[in-house]
């Protein structure tokens, strides 16, 4: 069947560098299923209005109790689901203790007075290219600069990347919908989020003898409205935070930079007017959004969507990526322009689940990008395209290797 | 008239905007977007640029935000001339001319009308001049009533229960301030959500240290020897020392200065076609004169092309773009002006957002969440279908809702949703007021039932 070809299409590695012409054909059919497959979906208007539909759960539970898809299996060992798999009104309660300490209303300046802070972080990195004339922009930048970040907000020592690197590498080879065909992947992802729950949990009971100021503190003495979070909760939001807080922004950065040198136009006037880094940041989360798709959702009631009902328990997949490139929405939409009149995207995913982290990533991303453009002389790409990571999900390039004349004070 | 008139219009004709604030300059900027290169006039009564009311009653009593900072943002150049703080006072329609407070004309080849509404006084003028008797309308309003609660009054006294009072009272609480609230009907926000939703409102109110009096009506307010307020009389009798009282009882439409004028304009605002365009008093539409905003009311199709009349925010910008749009267009070319009736406020804490028309809803069915959790998606319902939403703390399901609306989604609600309470499975009576009786300016309010009947419906006075 030529559409069960496209799926597997999208999720090959041979197509990762550039899924694009793939999604351009998944469009053709909005809502398109294969064989025991998930009902994909890829209109801009049709993610965007499933995103908002409370008959769609993103609980892990309810995704088995269909029985047609055994690789989803709950998270029967270990931890519990985190918030992104949970719906309301626990996944409510849950992201707005964590949110108290992160966000608005009661933090509202938490993510914008780290400001300086970033930036020295970055400046640190690129100081640290030396007399190098070439370097890996993931390797020296891109991923170093978003865990420094995690870990100093959560309160994680930054010396233990390579211990947790570990456990956090097989959890985001879970993600990949090509791995999920192995239930063996699977178990080793779950083993994997209990020894990173555990590595945590040291750091927990710490924090609750001696608080502070981190937001690993802030989770285990959470006293707000909601309650508290109990150490098992903490632990696996704990474990969420970790790594969305680095393994989307790494790819947001790297998308960035490669976008930027194959349109070097921006890259020049981002070098004089660093202030464009917000609108390049959100045309690239339309562009080259680091997360391509939503492949976590069922619907708990039978749904109609462009005229095909979408039967109770049918696992959906919501590709971001493809909405993000819709026609139907977006004028001229294979083109990058951050001076797009409507600067909108799914980058972020919308609804209750939108991004988490959302205001961190794009402040990061924002200092990474303009500080690159403006430090690096002549940067040129080594190779176009370059080598990618494995992951269909959190897609990115692996490396990203990059020429230049020296460095800008 | 040239035989290309619209081109000729959009080269060289002249617009006149009449009322400089959310609406005007939203127009102003689709017109200049839309290609209009002749001569833009607008004329304001407000001495300021256009500014935004909405965080007058939230953000700016708190301090969180000042009243001299709350100008709207400019979307693109407009290059307009600017006539503020001088007011229109009347219009010939024949002559196409508006006249001003200083005696000036102002000729217009097209005329938007977009003078919104104003907060509805006192209704006894003696004492409505009383010190520390306050309407929050503008920011001069505004400026007013920060000075006096930041004073630290002994007590405010709210008269009104509706979103701007609430909101008032909910800022007074969070200030530390006693404040007591008073409403004719059994609860807050009763004429915009029912009584079912306003029993979760007067909760709210309740727990957060309002001392709220239904049932009650204001009978006088009471000034000291040096002409201050100090009390106010209820309708049950009692008494409430207070040094600074809010009158909240909704709006009355800015539509005196077009008296006479021969344009269909009255107390329930300046009807129009789908359009925007006016309708002048013999029920027949003009084609040079607009209206946008909070002073407009048009008939939508899906609510039974009622007449709807919304003091909402996101009225005010849409039907200002389609009006705009529409100044300069050919008829084919023409927009209808189909807005999705939304609205938003936020009070003690909790969001609170609408979608549809919920005054014109007899059942509701809580479909998401828990009232008394006070987070929650209530549905309502009108002979079989869906024809509103309200959300406390759950904005972002609301669009959901909207797209049922928009279908003519049946009700009562049968799908489940991931958080439907076992509560929820039965429709109940939303518990509306009876609309024959007067009651505080509910913030939707309909009238006429076809494209037909374009009939004025007089309401008695609120008092
Ligand atoms: C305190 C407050 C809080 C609000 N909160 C919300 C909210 O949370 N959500 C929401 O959806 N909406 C809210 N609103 C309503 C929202 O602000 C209005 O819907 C919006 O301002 C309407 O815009 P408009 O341009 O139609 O009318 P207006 O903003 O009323 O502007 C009309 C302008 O015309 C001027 N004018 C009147 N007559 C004349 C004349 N003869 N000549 C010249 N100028 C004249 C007026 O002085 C005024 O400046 C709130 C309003 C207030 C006052």
């Amino acid at each position: 069947m030529p559409q069960a070809s496209l799926l597997r299409q999208i999720t090959d590695f041979a197509n990762r560098a550039n899924p694009y012409p793939l999604y351009e054909e998944l469009r053709r059919t909005p809502v398109l299923h294969e064989a025991d497959g998930p009902y994909v979906i890829s209109s801009y208007y049709d993610i965007e209005a499933l995103l908002h539909d409370p008959r769609i759960s993103s609980d892990a539970a309810k995704m088995t109790a269909t029985g047609d898809d055994e690789l989803s299996e709950p998270e029967t060992t270990g931890l519990p689901p985190s918030f992104i798999r949970l719906d309301p009104p626990e996944h409510d309660r849950l992201r707005r203790i964590a949110n108290s300490s992160f966000g608005p209303p009661h933090r509202p300046t938490r993510i914008d007075s780290m400001r300086g802070e970033l930036a020295q972080i970055v400046t640190d990195l690129i100081d640290g290219f030396g007399d190098a004339r070439q370097i890996d922009v993931v390797d020296g930048c891109a991923y170093p600069f978003p865990v420094t970040v995690i870990c100093r907000l959560l309160g994680v020592p930054r010396e233990d990347e390579p211990r947790f690197r570990a456990w956090v590498d097989p959890i985001v080879a879970g993600l990949d919908p090509d791995t999920r065909t192995s239930a063996e992947s699977e178990r080793v992802a779950q083993e994997a989020r209990l020894q990173l729950g555990m590595y945590l949990n040291g750091l927990v009971e710490q924090r609750v003898k001696e608080p502070r100021d981190d937001m690993l503190s802030d989770l285990v003495n959470s006293r707000g409205p909601d309650g508290a979070m109990t150490t098992m909760e903490v632990l696996t939001t704990a474990v969420l935070l970790l790594i969305a807080g680095h393994e989307t922004t790494v790819n947001l950065i790297t998308n960035g930079m490669l976008t930027l040198l194959r349109h070097p136009e921006y890259l020049q006037r981002l070098r004089q007017d660093p202030i464009l880094s917000v609108k390049i940041v959100e045309e690239l989360l339309r562009y080259e959004p680091p997360v391509q798709l939503l492949p976590q959702r069922t619907c708990i009631t039978d749904i109609e969507v462009r005229g095909v009902t979408i039967p109770k328990g049918s696992r959906i997949w919501l590709v971001l990526a493809a909405g993000n490139r819709d026609p139907e929405r977006f004028k001229d939409p294979d083109r990058f322009d951050p001076d797009r009149e409507d600067l909108q995207h799914l980058g972020f995913g919308s609804g209750i689940h939108s991004c988490f982290g959302a205001p961190l990533a794009r402040l990061e991303a924002q200092i990474a990008l303009s500080e690159l453009a403006r430090r690096l002389e002549n940067p040129r790409l080594v190779e176009d395209p370059p080598p990618y990571r494995p992951n269909a999900v959190l897609r990115g390039p692996r490396h990203l290797n990059v020429d230049f004349d020296g460095l800008n004070p | 008239m040239p035989a290309d008139y619209m081109g000729w219009l959009r080269r060289e004709g002249r617009i006149v905007i009449v009322g400089a604030s959310l609406a005007g300059l939203r127009a102003a900027e689709t017109l200049r977007a839309e290609g209009f290169a002749g001569e833009l006039t607008l004329i304001g009564d407000e001495p300021y640029e256009p500014y935004d009311r909405p965080p007058l009653s939230k953000a700016v009593l708190l301090g969180m935000a000042s009243p001299h900072h709350t100008e709207l943002p400019h979307r693109r150049e407009i290059d307009a001339k600017w006539r503020l703080g001088v007011a229109a006072t009347g219009l010939d329609l024949a002559a196409k001319r508006v006249r001003l407070a200083d005696g000036d004309e102002v000729e217009y080849d097209r005329l938007l009308i977009a003078t919104g509404v104003r907060a509805r006084p006192w209704f006894k003028e003696e004492e409505a001049r009383l010190d520390g008797v306050c309407l929050l309308r503008t920011r001069d309003d505004a400026v007013d009533l920060y000075r006096r609660l930041k004073a630290g009054p002994r007590r405010v006294f709210v008269i009104g229960a509706g979103f701007a009072g609430s909101e008032v009272a909910s800022a007074c609480r969070e200030m530390g301030l006693p404040v007591t609230v008073a409403e004719r009907a059994g609860a807050p926000l009763v004429g915009a959500l029912g009584g079912v939703i306003g029993a979760v409102a007067s909760d709210l109110q309740l727990e957060n240290g309002v001392d709220l009096r239904t049932h009650v009506t204001v009978t006088g307010l009471e000034g000291d020897a040096v002409g201050r307020v100090r009390a106010v009389h209820l309708s049950d009798e009692s008494v409430v020392e207070a040094d600074v009282v809010v009158v909240s009882l909704g709006s009355l439409r800015n539509t005196e200065w077009l008296a006479g004028s021969g344009l269909g304009a009255g107390p329930r605002g300046i009807a129009c076609d789908a359009g925007c365009r006016a309708f002048d008093f013999r029920g027949i539409v003009t084609d040079d004169v607009f209206v946008a905003g909070d002073v407009a009311r048009s008939p939508h199709a899906l609510f039974g092309y009622q007449f709807l009349s919304l003091e909402h925010w996101g009225n005010a910008v849409a039907q200002a773009q389609t009006a705009a749009h529409n100044m300069i267009c050919h008829g084919a070319d023409r927009r209808p002006h189909l807005w999705m009736p939304a609205f938003w406020s936020s009070m003690f804490g909790v969001n609170i957002k609408s979608v549809g028309v919920p005054p014109m809803g007899e059942q509701l069915m809580i479909t998401q969440g828990s009232p008394a959790e006070r987070r929650f998606v209530g549905v309502y319902g009108y002979q079989g279908r869906m024809v509103a939403a309200v959300s406390f703390d759950n904005t972002r399901w609301l669009e959901f809702y909207q797209r049922q609306i928009e279908r003519g989604a049946p009700f009562p609600v049968e799908f489940p949703t991931t958080d439907r309470r076992p509560e929820g499975r039965q429709p109940v009576d939303a518990d509306f007021p009876d609309p024959s009786l007067p009651s505080h300016g509910p913030m939707v309010t309909l009238s006429g039932y076809s494209p037909a009947d374009q009939q004025l419906v007089f309401h008695p006075a609120r008092h």
